[in-house]
This record gives structure tokens, C-alpha cells and sequence, in this order.
């Protein structure tokens, strides 16, 4: 098996796609990571925003522009690339929806951002019904999401094709990670436009007067826990096949890595209760069983950490090293395509336990809406995610460009990577220890009118500060990085790892193809763990919420 | 399909442990009744002040209930009625809001009182208060502008 029709290099017309979204993906830093130094600045109480800005309207570009734009953007490119590099170039057809799915996504960006520029839409990415947006703003979230549906049936086309050609066989390994990524987002999304478009957008031109908003929020959690996800799988997609390529060694097992994505689809769905713990209008035991369920996904997780250990070991060992820890040695740690994502891992583990403690039925009253959280989620998302994402773009942007990653800049690529780990440990470090004291997130810098246990809080927020401004810097870093890989870097082949699994022989099980039982199993469980609590929300909803505009 | 014996034995370790903690969770929640806040009661939000509970917001002395007092908070954008409270130490509360406008997070710092307060909704939650001292309620949930502004003061006193 993994004798495929491997290309060596991704075609130069799927590169140009590829790096479209790439483009967008890196503005979107460049905004969001200046909104984030801006908002660590306003918080340590030093500093304040001119020209009647508000901290609120920073704080809406921060999450929409990296939590949406960058993410989204930079994931449907990646899988692009991946898909093409190993089912094939993608025929004209394919490529054109793709396109317009970039076109899409584009506008809807721009419409949004113009938005939340002209302060019509400052209520966070998160909407809060009933605060009350500009209807452009929805609409062009809405496309956002619309745009990616299409990028993603270019992924889905390509894989039908590839088992069309290839029957009885297993589709390559990260072509059907991409596709279980690509499903799980479409069936999460449907919770975020069915609330845009049946509650939000006609609320917002006046059609209607009120919204339900226990109703609204519980179809955007529906969809607010797999985005998480759908941010994580194209990374492991990188720790599973790319990673061990990069540093000589073996993939662990190919059957248990698609098991372990197989099982990220079933458990990321129904489990959007656990964003909802504290509120009203829930029956606890059915929060209690999405709990269940969203532990669940501890067991791929463990998975996951042993495979990408086991691999770094058996390299290890391969390289001749002995004792319990010796394989650590031979690791690359000089290579920045190996060093910036590991610094990811190890970040995700101090993170997973954070996690651990969020969703807990009665540990989540300490840290709900504290600004722990945000400390956790940037350990997840800003770190672990988007350090795995960086490290993919050092070799897949010249790949894409046909140029090389010199040493010079490898080099700079180490530093940005450790300065990251640096400003991250100040500032998710004071975030869950503010957080534990009671210090809430998305909240501007405030004395509480003088209450004692407020004061307490402002030197972690100067820790906050001292951590973002370093991460400001290493982003600025990685921006000069990016744009010398996409026009500067000297002409060349870079390589576009793709592992090979440990065992050739064992053929992995084509019962991981059946998309009729895996997506019906879990709608299955969305149906069981949300029929009846949402049937409720609708029989007993109070009289609806009318729309405010508080900022 | 293959898996290797030390990654059984890992995942064999890792789901046990997990179904330990599960089961803690699941004890804590139904038998011991530590749930989190899930008031089902609703209320229409354009007259919160004429309804029963909330037209006199404050600390009530409640009789044959299991809690002794009734400490009743009315969110609305950008203030907590009422601005501040005195609590008698050691005594068992329950804390009931509603918000007449958005969604607020009714937290007090330095305890186990937090929960959701959405237009339309009640929310509930019984806790003692053993500890004098001044607690800072605050809202953790953004409601625009003036959020962080948004505050009350819980004092527990002997």
C-alpha cells in the first residue's frame, strides 16, 4: 500500500490556489496579531487606544481574523496541497470550484471586516444574540463559511475520483485525513448558518423582532466545539505523516491513524454543552452527557501522543541511541520544519490538562468565562495549532513557489519558533493564573472601582503584555519569513514530506472508506445528544430577545 | 489490524483512568448534586421588574426553604441592582438573577459563583458564605461597551 500515484510535486496550477489562500491566511496574522499586541497593551492599564477606537471592536477584529480568516484560509490551502500531492492534480473542473470557493470566502471577508471596521459589528465572533450586528457582518460570515463548502467539495470530488480509479484500495493516507477534516467541518457548520440565516440575518434587517437566544447559542456551540477540530486535525495531519518523514523515521501505524481521525469525527459533534455548562434552560443531565461524550475524545488523543512519540523513539533508536531518554539527542532539533511543530506538541500537553478541567461538569465553574480560558486556548489554537502551521509553511510555501528554504532563514525560523514559546509561556502562564483568581476574559482594563481583589490581577496583566509584545515580535518574524519564501528565497526544489508507515505489508482496513457508516453513526449521536434538550429550548423558550447595539 | 503491546497497555491505562474520572464527575453530579447552575425557569424580560422575585432586588430572610436567605441581582447593561450587599457570615444563600437586556456572566471573584444570566432566563445557584471579607461581583460575559465596568459588591460580615 502507499503505492500511489504520488506526485512529486504539487502541479504549478494547484500551487497558485494553494498559495491564494495562503496569501489571505498571512494578512490575517499581520491584523490579528497587531489587534492582539494592541489589546495586551489597553490591558496592563499603560496604555490607551487613540482616535476613539474601542478595546471591543480590537478584540472582534483579533477573533474574527484569526480565529475564522487565518485558520480557515490557511487549512482549506494546506489540505489543497495535501490532496493534490497525493491523489492526483486536481482536474479543471475541481480546481474552478475551488477557485470559487476562494472568491467566496474572500468577499465574505472583506464584507465582514469592513463591518467591524465601521464599528457596526463589535459583539466578538461569538455573535452574542441579542447584541445586535449589522446584517452585512452576518452575511459575510455566512460566506465565509459558504466559500469553504466549496473548496471543500473540490477536496471530496478528488477522493471520489481517486477510489473511482483505484478500487478496493485504501485512499492515501492524507488525502482521507483531509476529507474527515473537510466532512466534520461541513456537518459542524451547518449549526453556525442555520442560526445566521434562520435567526440572525433576518432578525438583524428587521424582518423579525426578537430572537431565541438560548436556541442561537446552542446552534453556534454546535458548531463553535468542532471548529476546535477542525483547527487541530490538519496539524496532526503533519505530527502523523509529515513529521516522521522530516526527521528520517517511520509512520507508527497507518490504520491506527485513520482510526484515531475516524473517532475525532464521531466525538467532536455533540458535545457543544460543555461551552454551556453555566447557562439556564439546560437540563444538567443532558449536559452531563455531552460531558461524557466530549471526554470521548481523550482516547484518539492518547493515541495520537503515543504514535508521535513511538516514532521519535524508534528514530532514535534506529540512529543507535541507547538508555530510557537517549533518542531524544538524535531528534533534528536544527531543523526548523522538525523544532517549530514539536514546540507545538509540547505545548499541547499542559494544554490538553487545561482542557481536561474546562469541560469537567463542575471544575468549569472555577474558570468559565475567566480569562483561564483564553490562557488554554492559546496554548491549543495560538500555539499548538498555529506553531504546526508554521513549521508546514517553511517547506510548503517554496515547495508551492519553487524555491528553497536557505539556512539563513531556517535559522530565523528556529528563533521565531523559541521566541514564540517564550512570549507564550509570560502570557498564557499570567492568563490561567489571573484566571484561577477570578479575572475575567474579553474584558478591557478595569480597577473594578477600586476592589482589592481587582488590584491583584493587574501584574499578571503586565506578564500578559510582556508576553504579547514578544509574540508580536515573532510574528513580525514570521511574516518577513512567509513573504521571503513566497518571492525572495533563491529558485529551487523543496521537498514536500510525505511519510511512509513502519509496516508496508499491513493494508489498511477498508471498513475506514465506509462514509455511509461513519457519517451515519455520527448524526446518530448529534441526534441523540441534542434532540430533546433542543426540542425544550423551543417548547419552554421565554418570549424572545429584542437586538441591542451597547457599544 | 495491528497494535503494538505497549500502545495496549497505554490505552488501556489512559481509558481506565478516564473512566475513573467520569465516574467521580457522574458521583459528584447525582449523588452528591453538584450540578452546575441549569435553572429551567423563564421570564419575559421586558417586565422583569414586575414580576414576583425580582421587583425588590436584595437579600430576603426566607423560612421552610433549605437555604436561609434569597440574595436576588437584576443584570442590565451596565449595572448590578443592587451596587452592593451585606451578607451575615455563614449563611447559606441562594442567588438568583436575570439581565433585562443582554447576556452578562454574573462571577464573584474569589468563590464558586458563576453562572450565565440571559435575557429571559433565571438563573440559580445555592452557596455559603463562611468567609468574611468583600467579594467583587463582576460581569464576565461581554454586554458592550462599559463591560468591564460593570460591578457589585457582595460583603460578608459577622
Amino acid at each position: 500500500m502507499l503505492k500511489t500515484s504520488l506526485n512529486l510535486k504539487v502541479d504549478r496550477r494547484d500551487a497558485k490556489l494553494v498559495m491564494a489562500h495562503f496569501y489571505v491566511a498571512f494578512i490575517a496574522l499581520l491584523v490579528g496579531g497587531l489587534a492582539g499586541l494592541l489589546q495586551v497593551l489597553v490591558r496592563s492599564g499603560k496604555f490607551e487606544l487613540p482616535a476613539g477606537i474601542g478595546y471591543y471592536q480590537i478584540l472582534t477584529v483579533h477573533g474574527v481574523v484569526l480565529g475564522l480568516v487565518l485558520t480557515t484560509f490557511f487549512i482549506m490551502g494546506f489540505q489543497l496541497a495535501a490532496v493534490s500531492k497525493t491523489a492526483g492534480t486536481f482536474t479543471n473542473k475541481q480546481r474552478t470550484i475551488g477557485w470559487i470557493g476562494f472568491w467566496i470566502m474572500t468577499i465574505g471577508t472583506v464584507a465582514a471586516a469592513v463591518m467591524i471596521l465601521l464599528n457596526e459589528a463589535s459583539v466578538l465572533y461569538t455573535f452574542y444574540a441579542p447584541l445586535q450586528a449589522h446584517f452585512v457582518f452576518y452575511l459575510g460570515l455566512t460566506l465565509v463559511v459558504v466559500g469553504s463548502w466549496a473548496v471543500g467539495t473540490t477536496i471530496i470530488l478528488k477522493y471520489a475520483e481517486w477510489r473511482r480509479a483505484n478500487p478496493g484500495q485504501p485512499s492515501p493516507l492524507l488525502t482521507f485525513m483531509a476529507l474527515v477534516n473537510t466532512m466534520m467541518w461541513i456537518v459542524a457548520t451547518i449549526g453556525v448558518a442555520a442560526t445566521v440565516l434562520i435567526q440572525l440575518l433576518p432578525w438583524s434587517l428587521g424582518l423579525v423582532e426578537t430572537v431565541n437566544v438560548g436556541v442561537s447559542r446552542t446552534l453556534f456551540w454546535y458548531f463553535g466545539h468542532p471548529l476546535v477540530y477542525f483547527w487541530l486535525l490538519p496539524a496532526y495531519m503533519a505530527w502523523y505523516v509529515m513529521i516522521p518523514k522530516i526527521i528520517g523515521g517511520k509512520i507508527f501505524s497507518d490504520s491506527l491513524a485513520r482510526m484515531s481521525f475516524i473517532l475525532f469525527l464521531l466525538f467532536s459533534i455533540p458535545v457543544g454543552f460543555h461551552h454551556q455548562l453555566l447557562e439556564p434552560g439546560i437540563d444538567p443531565a443532558w449536559k452531563f452527557l455531552q460531558v461524557v461524550l466530549t471526554f470521548l475524545v481523550v482516547i484518539p488523543s492518547l493515541m495520537t501522543a503515543f504514535s508521535l512519540f513511538a516514532t521519535f523513539e524508534s528514530y532514535g533508536r534506529s540512529q543507535g541511541a541507547t538508555g530510557l531518554f537517549g533518542w531524544l539527542k538524535k531528534l533534528p532539533w536544527k531543523d526548523a520544519r522538525f523544532t517549530v511543530p514539536f514546540i507545538g506538541m509540547l505545548a499541547f500537553i499542559p494544554a490538553g490538562a487545561g482542557g481536561i478541567v474546562n469541560a469537567s461538569h463542575q471544575m468549569n465553574q472555577v474558570v468559565h468565562n475567566t480569562v483561564w480560558v483564553t490562557g488554554h486556548f492559546h496554548l491549543t489554537v495560538a500555539t499548538a495549532v498555529v506553531l504546526t502551521f508554521f513549521g508546514v509553511s517553511f517547506w510548503l510555501v517554496p515547495h508551492l513557489t519553487g524555491r528553497k528554504l536557505t539556512k539563513k532563514i531556517n535559522k530565523l525560523a528556529l528563533i521565531q519558533g523559541y521566541l514564540w514559546a517564550i512570549g507564550m509561556t509570560f502570557m498564557s502562564g499570567a492568563m490561567h493564573a489571573a484566571g484561577l483568581l477570578g479575572a475575567p476574559r474579553r474584558s478591557s482594563f478595569s480597577e473594578y472601582g477600586g476592589a482589592a481583589q481587582a488590584a491583584e490581577w493587574i501584574p499578571y496583566q503586565i506578564a500578559q503584555a510582556v508576553g504579547g509584545s514578544i509574540l508580536f515580535i515573532a510574528i513580525i518574524l514570521m511574516l518577513y519569513i512567509f513573504v521571503n519564501l513566497a518571492f525572495f528565497a533563491p529558485k529551487g526544489e523543496e521537498e514536500f514530506p510525505v511519510g511512509e508507515a513502519a509496516n508496508q505489508e499491513e493494508k489498511a482496513p477498508m471498513v475506514f472508506e465506509n462514509w455511509k457508516l461513519w457519517l451515519g453513526i455520527t448524526v446518530l449521536l448529534i441526534l441523540f445528544a441534542y434532540t430533546i434538550p433542543f426540542i425544550d429550548l423551543i417548547k419552554n423558550a421565554p418570549p424572545g430577545a429584542q437586538g441591542y447595539k451597547l457599544w | 489490524m495491528h497494535m503494538h503491546k505497549f500502545e495496549k497497555i497505554w490505552l488501556i491505562f489512559g481509558v481506565t483512568a478516564l473512566l475513573v474520572f467520569l465516574s467521580v464527575l457522574g458521583v459528584s453530579a447525582f449523588y452528591l448534586g453538584n450540578q452546575p447552575p441549569s435553572c429551567l425557569a423563564v421570564v419575559d424580560p421586558t417586565k422583569v421588574d414586575e414580576h414576583e422575585t425580582f421587583k425588590e432586588p436584595g437579600l430576603k430572610k426566607v423560612e421552610g426553604k433549605d437555604w436561609d436567605y434569597e440574595l436576588v441581582f437584576v443584570a442590565q447593561a451596565f449595572a448590578y441592582t443592587p451596587g452592593t450587599v451585606e451578607v451575615p457570615l455563614g449563611a447559606k444563600v441562594k442567588v438568583i438573577a436575570t439581565s433585562k437586556d443582554v447576556i452578562h456572566g454574573f462571577g464573584v471573584a474569589g468563590t464558586n459563583i458563576n453562572m450565565m444570566v440571559e435575557p429571559g432566563y433565571i438563573s440559580e445557584i445555592v452557596t455559603t458564605f463562611d468567609k468574611v471579607g468583600e467579594y467583587l461581583v463582576l460581569c464576565n460575559e461581554y454586554c458592550g461597551s462599559g463591560h468591564h465596568l460593570m460591578t457589585s459588591m457582595i460583603k460578608v460580615v459577622e
